[in-house]
């Protein structure tokens, strides 16, 4: 450094040090005026604040609004509140809490699964005011508590409105349930600079509508100025601003379709999303099995939350969004427009199907043993050749499924309001890269594409994004965001917001080759795999049967179903719509474990059809089509 | 004495290596009296305590680990820092938009978080690291540049929203430009031209954010909200008096009065319990913080560490005095904790970082060791 650059330096250092100074007088300044408001505060202005204090008997008590209904496309309410009587105990108030809970057993019956909830609560929720360890209490029960109520402090019994869902089991996995607010549910509130609005709220949305719906559904928070005595209890009402009620929300579910459709899968697991594809609306919504959100409602028993987590049936998965299963030969329809639309077909052109297709060294055989015989675009669909799209599928190459497929939505979230949908996976080599991390593992092989072509190998879908892509195939093209809430009602102002259909993207198709797939899908319910299931309807409709592997099996090797244990038998598979013009819904069932498509899947859409379109009920008890021997042609998938 | 024959004395002191005393007791002060308040405001719930206790235990590490670091290496660190939490905001500020239920918003939410916290360090980072490169001819247009590195992330923080955050970030970066030697002309007519432009710029607040400051000047009008945290902390504050209710005693607290009493309304326990007296103590030990901070400024050995350490010591400033004020009624309501004492892992652990930034400064004050 030379001279002058040393005393430049020296220079900046002194101005820097001036600054510093600067800073420490800004800080013992502004220390400085904190100082003096606490003086002004603590010193001049004590009394008056430590009269307001002591006076501070003005509670300012949170008049929570009573949750809005759920109800279905008919005005049927799905989920409502009732008023009850709870017994509650304040924990910062009560030394021993479970000397207390003796003491009130005297009174009430309080059985060992109402103190697990107890402590469950304890647990979960932080800042509560007062507990329930006692919920829906009988008058008399009331009555006894309310002439002991001085032997007790932090104890009280409070009227609270229950919320209720007449239905049961039926569309539980669409509206969801309540639960207590915890601490988790309490951060998230805050992050959304609505926790004010959520004083006095016991309850939030924890699935379903009840959860996506949580704003709507939850209404404004009134506030009650109310004089209470050193104890804490209310002598009477200053001033009160009422609250507001919330939001109901109107469903395009149709709970009568969708009691039809969950009757019809009996005891079976599965999946149905059936959609009205001009608008996305859907009109059923089915995961079975399903559970009993009124468990839920004032904090779920560990005993029955046990017994739903443990389940091999797993009640709490929603099978219709977020489960994801191959769509087996449900994909056809969809690999036959590509073929079309991509010129690597023609209606006319032909192939001839032995049962089997050799590429390299592998043998991929067809579900019938024997094959097709000559099989042309239109029949592939009818009889479900697996042949036919062995050779499209090579013809085609991966990436121009990927790409075609990609426009349908499969494997993509479809964005239905709904919380916890999956993705999926479309499979493709640039997602076989992504997905595996070990080189061998990445690389795509031809032989996967064939796999692919018949909706088997890595196709993942859900439930719903098979249904939204055949209601876009039925609209000829255009597709609608599946939604479940058509509007939105204010109870106050007598208000509807409807929800407008949202056109998600609208495929260029040409309408002869759609045309062609429907007829084709026609023929299936007519003449094909699924004419006995649909033998004698009174309207028209397309569909196609598909099964999905659930055991990876080596090309060649028979499939025998009576060896495989129950779990690891094919998943059923289903997806019609009705009627041929103009179609009112699209569908797609999902039968897990059920074997042939045919046989399981495509009898549940036939009755949710038949009620839909002509307005029958199944003959009681439907069972399934008993297994007998059937035509080949049948049983094919 | 030997511990797997290493020389006790020796691993004491490469423990003790770098390590500022009277930083480490004014922060362990801070610190012990913070779980003090914290058992009181959780009405004796040691799980809190505990909780909070580990939270310390970490936070502690993170600083020791940090005030290893020398300042030439923290300046390396700058830009890295600065432009991975710049691109993370930007990808929340995109990923943010089309929502449609809560739950969804909210994990974005969580995510969120996490960058315009790193900004509290990586923004008065990246705007030291920026000067010290132009050291020695540092002129407007720097300061001009050094104004938009800051905006971005403040911006962006902004629109999240989250008031707290962007104005401890924007305060941090303003300090550096002060530190940087920005001219007294030119401050007093930004602070001209930012009174002008208040009108405008109330037109970009958010719905909420101007309640909050139309709650500052009448609380009545949000009894449930923003405005019943006022009421209720000025009067916990006020009804303290001289030498306070005594420790587990405010009534304010123990009724349920005051909300958030764990966190950004802690300090209206410690005022509502400890009084005037208690207070005065928060604010000598937050003074000598400052003080011990300032002097580290003073000793550093380059523009980088000068700046750095000037600028993080003023943020605990910063922090203190929003806090005090918003709990008082003089500032306010956004969410700013009150150092070392609010509970919560997060916030103690950047505050420990910061510890461990100074120190390393300190540790490194003389160009050529010896």
């Amino acid at each position: 450094m030379s001279f002058a650059e040393l005393r430049n330096y020296d220079r900046e250092l002194r101005a820097f040090q001036l600054r510093l100074g600067v800073a420490g007088l800004a800080v013992l300044l502004a220390f400085g005026l904190l100082l003096a408001r606490f003086v002004w505060l603590q010193v001049l202005q004590h009394d008056a604040y430590r009269a307001k204090a002591e006076e501070n008997r003005i509670a300012i008590v949170p008049l929570p609004p009573s949750r809005g209904l759920v109800l279905d496309r008919n005005g049927e309410v799905l989920a409502r509140n009732y008023l009850a009587y709870t017994l509650e105990i304040f924990p910062a108030q009560v030394r021993d809490l479970e000397a207390t809970i003796a003491e009130l057993s005297a009174f009430v019956d309080i059985q060992p699964r109402d103190r697990a909830r107890f402590r469950k609560l304890l647990q979960e929720t932080r800042n509560a005011e007062s507990l329930p360890i006692r919920t829906r209490l009988s008058d008399e029960e009331v009555a006894r508590v309310a002439a002991n109520r001085w032997r007790f402090t932090g104890v009280d019994i409070k009227a609270r409105l229950f919320r209720q869902y007449p239905y049961g089991e039926t569309a539980s996995h669409v509206i969801g349930y309540i639960g207590r607010i915890t601490s988790s549910d309490l951060d998230q509130l805050e992050e959304m600079e609505v926790a004010a609005n959520y004083r006095g709220t016991d309850y939030i949305g924890k699935a379903g509508i009840e959860a996506s719906y949580q704003q709507e559904l939850h209404g404004v928070t009134g506030v009650e100025r109310l004089e209470i005595d050193a104890a804490g209890r209310g002598i009477r009402t200053l001033s009160s601003t009422p609250a507001q009620s919330g939001n109901n929300i109107g469903l395009t579910l149709d709970i009568r379709l969708q009691e039809v459709a969950e009757r019809a899968f009996g005891e079976r697991r599965g999946a149905l999303v059936a959609i009205e594809p001009a608008t996305g609306g859907v009109l059923a919504f089915v995961s079975k099995p399903g559970y009993d959100p009124n468990l839920f409602v004032d904090g779920i028993d560990p005993q029955s939350w046990e017994a739903l987590m443990s389940s091999p049936d797993r009640p709490l998965n929603n099978r219709a969004i977020a489960g994801l299963y191959p769509p087996g030969s449900t994909f056809k329809p969809f690999m036959a427009l590509a073929a079309l639309e991509l010129g690597k077909r023609t209606p006319q052109s032909t192939i001839s199907d032995p049962g089997y297709f050799v590429f390299g060294d592998r043998r991929f055989r067809d579900s019938k043993r024997g094959g097709h015989g000559t099989v042309d675009l239109h029949k592939s669909i009818v009889v479900s050749s697996d042949v036919y799209y062995y050779m499209l599928a090579n013809d085609m190459g991966i990436d121009a499924i990927a790409s075609f497929m990609k426009r349908f939505g499969f494997g993509a979230r479809t964005g239905i309001d709904l919380d916890g949908e999956a993705a999926g996976v479309l499979p493709s080599p640039e997602w076989k890269r992504a997905r595996f991390s070990r080189p061998e593992l990445q690389k795509w092989y031809a032989g996967e594409t064939i796999s692919v072509g018949i909706g088997q190998g890595y196709n993942a879908y859900t439930p719903m994004q098979l249904a939204q892509a055949l209601a876009t195939l039925a609209n000829n093209g255009a597709m609608f965001r599946p939604r479940l809430v058509s509007h939105v009602d204010n109870p106050r102002t007598g208000g509807r917001r409807y929800r407008e259909p949202q056109l998600a993207r609208q495929l260029q198709l040409k309408f002869e080759h759609v045309d062609f797939v429907k007829q084709a899908m026609a023929g299936v319910n007519l003449e094909g795999t699924a004419a006995r299931a649909f033998a004698g309807a009174q309207y028209t409709s397309g569909g196609k049967t598909g099964t999905a592997q659930v055991v990876g099996m080596k090309p060649g090797e028979k499939y025998e179903e009576d060896k495989v244990a129950e779990r690891l038998r094919d998943h059923s598979l289903y997806i019609a719509f009705a009627p041929l013009e103009g179609p009112k819904i699209a569908l797609a069932v999902l039968v897990e474990n059920g074997g042939f498509g045919a046989r399981a899947a495509a009898p549940i859409a036939r009755t949710v059809l038949d009620y839909f379109l002509l307005g029958k009920l199944p003959r009681e008890p439907r069972r399934p089509t008993p297994e007998v021997a059937v035509s080949s042609d049948a049983e094919s998938d | 004495m030997e511990i797997a024959g290493y020389p006790v004395r020796r691993l004491r002191a490469r423990i003790a290596a770098g390590i500022d005393l009277p930083l480490l007791a004014i922060a362990l002060a801070l610190s012990v009296l913070g779980l003090a308040v914290l058992y009181s405001a959780s009405y004796g719930n040691v799980a809190r305590v505990a909780n909070q206790l580990t939270n310390l235990a970490v936070a502690l590490a993170a600083m020791w680990a940090v005030a290893q670091v020398s300042p030439q290496r923290l300046a390396r660190l700058a830009l890295p820092a600065y432009a991975v939490g710049l691109a993370l905001l930007v990808a929340v500020a995109l990923g943010g938009d089309v929502v449609s239920g809560a739950r969804r918003w909210l994990n974005l939410g969580i995510v969120r978080f996490q960058p315009s916290e790193v900004m509290k360090i990586a923004a008065p980072m990246m705007l030291a690291w920026y000067f010290h490169r132009r050291e020695g001819a540092i002129r407007l247009r720097d300061f001009a540049a050094a104004g938009l590195l800051l905006a971005m992330p403040v911006a962006l923080i902004l629109r999240q929203p989250d008031l707290g955050t962007a104005t401890l970030v924007a305060a941090a970066g303003f300090y550096v430009i002060f530190f940087a030697g920005i001219g007294w002309k030119v401050l007093a007519s930004l602070g001209v031209l930012a009174l002008a432009s208040a009108v405008p710029l109330w037109g970009l607040l958010h719905e909420y954010q101007r309640r909050r400051i139309l709650t500052l000047l009448d609380p009545s009008q949000d009894p449930l909200g923003a405005g019943y945290h006022t009421i209720q902390s000025t009067i916990a504050v006020g009804s303290g008096g001289l030498a306070g209710k005594g420790w587990l005693n405010g009534s304010q607290t123990h009724l349920e009065f005051i909300p958030e009493r764990h966190t950004d309304f802690i300090f209206a326990v410690y005022s509502e319990e400890f009084g005037l007296l208690g207070n005065s103590v928060l604010l000598v030990l937050y003074a000598l913080l400052v003080a011990r901070g300032l002097a580290i400024a003073a000793q550093a050995a380059t523009l980088f560490a000068r700046l750095l350490a000037g600028a993080i010591t003023l943020v605990f400033f910063t922090y203190a005095f929003v806090n005090m004020g918003m709990v008082s009624g003089i500032l306010p309501v956004v969410g700013v904790p009150l150092p070392f004492i609010s509970y919560g892992g997060t916030a103690l652990a950047t505050l420990f970082l910061g510890i461990g930034i100074l120190m390393g400064i300190h540790r490194h004050r003389k160009l050529v060791q010896t």
